[in-house]
């Protein structure tokens, strides 16, 4: 096996394998597990950066092993495989760290560092899935090592929520899997190809595609929380903060959003899709989505679920730009792949702060929290403004090209949605920076601890202030070469052949 | 001339656990030791015949050299390699389980050292035997040893249970001789080459066929002639449970599979029908009672009921093509060491708490990570979710079903799957909170929990690695694929 074929799997080895170990280490080799875990993290970043600058020359990465018979197991690395592992890599340097802070003195550590790895091990081999089959493999291990991550509090309440988002994952990998395994009876392949591989069927089958599209979409939209299968992402909120930030915000949800690319782009062929008259509903169903999220998370006091409901709405962008049917709508809904990621993880990090650091949990407990913690509320507040899609932040760059994007489709509707939606998210964000910034404090926070000069500790803090910088670098640069947005440009030119 | 070797190690394979049962019965304090060695020893001998088995195809021997009409065949293919060594990991595993198991009850380690002895020597014979009459030898064999294993417990529960499994393995047994009875009377012979080449369809070879399966199916404990083992299997103590739920009722199903294979295939599609339709309803009715347990043995008992079903849905679906055999005696073989790494996992939690009540496991996930670990792992086969033997079974179940349109099986193959999910979760779930009151917490020997989690381990790395048992498997086309027949 040359390196080149080695690759993908060395990617998926530096998170496994630190997992691994992790899980025997006895609970108070804290620093022996937190090297492991940067390692492992910097390892792997370096790998798909070595990744990176060969694809950008034309190198494709593949891996195959051979599974079962007529199914192999395949790992293939082009420019929308790496757009996912690059965020995911990335984010996960970003949350170990933070998680090493958080989780600081609290049990079970190894248990949850270990499931952690397997989480980020799941994540970036379903991005680097070559076939659907193997696509399928890894979504569900990824519901399997999260599940404890949920409960890891051992609450009654943490319980029930991981209940919930089992009977919800379980069942939409259930579908996939019914999905794929007919798709295969039919087509006898399950490997992605660029503009799909089932618009050849004979035209009796249409009937038979349409009820797998709708079988898959439905399977991955458990993890995409399209509305109304989203009813276990505010609930999987009791989880610790690392987990609220990097999983339920990014590598789940997208989870669900990078297979619908997959299967539109890569199974269907995007003009299959529209010819069998399922991409409107499709768009239709992340409308709703848009519009439900926001209007719930409006009415929630609860920050983490409020800003659960907001995910709920946002990664519906992604769906919505694939859903389009247009070249730049697509760059659009890909690049809020990494865009909402970012700008979500940072407010999530900011929410772990104030409850890690004050005990703050609501809204309504919020006032005055910007004097007593600048830098976490100036993170939070450059990502709620990106979330709006204020100029130049990343936010602006997403929504902006969906809605020339959904012009030049003909789809003036979105338009409409895409301001409704940001009247909505800035009715939601906008109370929460008034009143940190401009209220006076009701009292002593619910339960402060103390960090000496500093408003919390380091670890805590430098994860939000980076990404929030990433926030406002990948809006000002937007065009700057391997920024999101020209790698998005990138896949629609080389993967989607678009002009 | 079948070809001759230096070593029978078929024989061997049956002669080694009878002589240990024999040791162990004659000098019970010697017993676990010298148990554990011919343990090992079997288990090497079971890979050594792999090895001649891959090397040299299809092993035929007649014992004392008297040939088929006469004398005793013993016969070797791939499937019933495969059962060996599904038998002898697991065997070697509960071997050493059971030694640490009954270190503080030295009296019913002496009961039990003879009869799994003896019951692994039936499982030997019962897959080599190559004609009915032995078969129905090792079966009785097989169903008195296991009766007695699910004695050594005690107790009245043990007890009761244990009686009543009596009484359906001798009703199941007799069932089966008659049949033979019939077929000999029909064909002349037991020889089970003989008698497919001279069977033809009757009203005589019907009712043998139906009593043959009827007996078996009950041994098998398919739905609705399950009522036997939820207690006997539950109430036993965690190495026999493991035994019983892992290995004895997967022999009857063999013999069910390799009879209908040889003898019945071309008789009947209806009945195939009938075989699926009883297997769904195990895995529904199984899975609905495993959720509603409230002891973990129980549990684990009625998902034993419930993957039981799931291997007759392999019937009705074996009709276009070999996938559905595949995924069946997939299960078949991964389903045992999970089933075997369930049993054992929950011995470690009731031994821990001295209770196996689910709702009041308290803390487990931390207290013993290493049994809770093994719990989920064998859960994945069971659920049937990737990677796990259990979701490569389920794969080939679902393309058979799917790729002819046959619905319902499907649907019966998802729905087991999202219950069975329930009622494992429903475990790991409690596994993690804290119980209310104060409990006792005893420790559990490291080696026991390790025990359950390289079985557990087992069922998952049968996910990973396929090529290997298929290949094995082909040995001599026991299912009949190239057309040529076994």
């Amino acid at each position: 096996m040359s390196l080149n074929q080695a690759l993908p799997l060395l990617v998926l080895a530096s998170s496994l394998l630190p997992g691994l170990l992790i899980f025997t280490l006895p609970e108070e080799r804290h620093l022996t597990r937190s090297v492991l875990n940067l390692a492992g993290a910097l390892i792997k970043l370096a790998l798909v950066m070595w990744m990176l600058w060969g694809v950008y020359n034309q190198q494709i990465y593949e891996a195959r092993l051979p599974f079962i018979p007529g199914l192999e197991l395949v790992f293939r690395v082009g420019p929308l495989a790496l757009f996912f592992v690059i965020l995911s890599s990335g984010l996960w340097l970003f949350t170990t760290v933070y998680a090493i802070g958080y989780l600081e003195g609290s049990p079970n550590r190894s248990r949850f560092f270990g499931f952690f790895s397997l989480c980020v091990t799941s994540t970036v081999g379903l991005a680097m899935a070559g076939s659907l089959f193997t696509f399928l493999l890894f979504y569900e291990m990824l519901t399997l090592t999260t599940y404890p991550l949920v409960v890891h509090r051992g609450s009654e309440a943490a319980r029930r929520a991981g209940r919930s988002y089992l009977a919800y994952t379980v069942s939409g990998g259930a579908l996939l899997l019914v999905g794929a395994v007919w798709l295969y009876s039919l087509t006898g392949t399950l490997e992605f190809v660029p503009r799909g591989f089932v618009a050849g069927l004979d035209a009796s089958q249409r009937p038979a595609l349409v009820a797998i599209f709708v079988l898959l979409i439905a399977g991955l939209g458990v993890k995409a929380a399209l509305v109304p299968l989203h009813g276990w992402l505010p609930r999987a909120m009791v989880a610790p903060a690392p987990v609220s930030a990097l999983l339920h915000a990014v590598a789940v949800v997208k989870a669900g959003a990078f297979g619908i690319v997959r299967v539109v782009y890569e199974v269907y062929g995007v003009e299959f899709t529209s010819e069998l008259g399922v991409a409107y509903p499709l768009a239709g169903l992340a409308a709703v989505t848009i519009l439900y999220g926001s209007l719930r998370a409006l009415f929630q006091d609860d920050l983490k679920r409020r800003l659960a409901f907001s995910t709920v709405s946002q990664v519906s962008y992604v769906t919505l730009g694939v859903a389009i049917v247009g070249p730049i709508a697509t760059i659009g809904g890909l690049v809020h792949l990494v865009h909402q990621g970012v700008m979500k993880i940072t407010l999530f990090f900011c929410a772990g702060n104030m409850a890690e650091t004050l005990g703050v949990h609501k809204v309504s407990e919020m006032n005055g929290i910007g004097r007593r913690m600048p830098w976490t509320m100036a993170a939070f507040t450059v990502a709620a403004f990106g979330m709006i899609g204020l100029p130049p932040l990343a936010g602006f760059v997403s929504k902006w090209y969906l809605s020339v994007g959904a012009l030049e489709a003909g789809q003036d509707w979105v338009v409409l949605l895409l301001v409704l939606s940001s009247l909505l998210n800035a009715a939601y964000f906008l109370p929460i920076l008034h009143v940190a910034w401009f209220r006076q404090p009701d009292g002593p926070w619910p339960q402060e601890r103390d960090f000496g000069p500093r408003e919390t500790a380091w670890t805590l803090l430098l994860p939000p202030l980076v990404t929030a910088a990433v926030t406002v670098a990948i809006g000002l640069f937007a065009v700057a070469p391997f920024t999101p947005l020209e790698w998005a440009k990138l896949i629609s030119t080389r993967e989607f052949g678009s002009p | 001339v079948p070809p001759v070797h230096a070593l029978h190690w078929d024989v061997v394979l049956i002669l080694l656990p009878l002589a240990g049962a024999m040791l162990a019965f004659l000098f019970p304090r010697a017993g676990k030791r010298l148990a554990l060695a011919i343990a090992v020893a079997t288990t090497a001998v079971a890979f050594a015949l792999a090895r001649v088995l891959i090397d040299d195809g299809v092993q035929l021997h007649q014992v004392g050299g008297w040939a088929a009409p006469l004398g005793i065949a013993l016969r070797t293919d791939g499937l019933s390699m495969l059962m060996l060594l599904m038998t002898a990991v697991v065997g070697l595993g509960l071997s050493f389980y059971a030694l640490v198991w009954f270190r503080d009850e030295p009296d019913r380690g002496e009961r039990f050292w003879p009869l799994w002895l003896l019951l692994w020597t039936a499982l030997n014979a019962l897959f080599l035997s190559a004609d009915l009459f032995n078969l129905y030898v090792t079966l009785e064999l097989l169903g008195l040893s296991a009766v007695g294993l699910a004695a050594v417990a005690g107790g009245p529960a043990a007890y009761g249970a244990a009686m009543r499994y009596l009484l359906v393995s001798l009703l199941g047994s007799m069932l089966y001789l008659l049949g033979i009875a019939l077929l000999y009377h029909l064909c002349g012979s037991v020889d089970i080459a003989l008698v497919a080449q001279r069977l033809s369809p009757s009203p005589a070879a019907w009712m043998a066929l139906a009593l043959i399966v009827t007996g078996l199916l009950l041994k098998t404990a398919l739905f609705p002639l399950h009522f036997w083992l939820p207690p006997a299997h539950a109430n036993a103590g965690a190495p026999v449970s493991a035994v019983l739920s892992g290995l004895v009722v997967k022999a009857t199903f063999y013999l069910l599979l390799r009879l209908w294979l040889e003898l019945f295939d071309s008789f009947t599609p209806q009945l195939d029908t009938l075989l699926g339709l009883l297997g769904a309803a195990a895995v529904l009715w199984g899975s609905l009672q495993a959720l509603r347990q409230s002891r973990l043995k129980m549990l684990i008992a009625y998902s034993t009921v419930a993957q039981l079903g799931y291997l007759f849905l392999a019937f009705p679906l074996a009709a276009a093509g070999v996938n559905a055999w595949h995924g069946a005696l997939y299960l078949v073989l991964s389903h045992a060491p999970a089933k075997a790494a369930m049993f054992l996992a929950a011995g470690n939690l009731r031994r821990h708490a001295g209770h196996d009540r689910i709702a009041e496991l308290d803390l487990v996930a931390q207290r013993l990570p290493l049994s809770v670990a093994a719990f989920a792992l064998a859960g994945m086969t069971v659920m049937g979710l990737p990677p796990s033997g259990g979701f490569i079974a389920k794969w080939w179940l679902l393309e058979a079903a799917l790729g002819q349109g046959m619905w319902l099986w499907a649907l019966v193959l998802v729905l087991g799957g999202l219950m069975s999910a329930a009622y494992v979760f429903k475990v790991v779930g409690f596994a993690f909170t804290r119980a209310r009151g104060e409990h006792t917490a005893c420790a559990v020997p490291l080696s026991m929990q390790w025990v359950a989690l390289l079985l557990a381990l087992g069922s998952v790395l049968l996910g990973l690695i396929v090529w290997p048992p298929l290949a094995l498997l082909a040995v001599g086309d026991p299912l009949g694929l190239t057309g040529a027949g076994p």
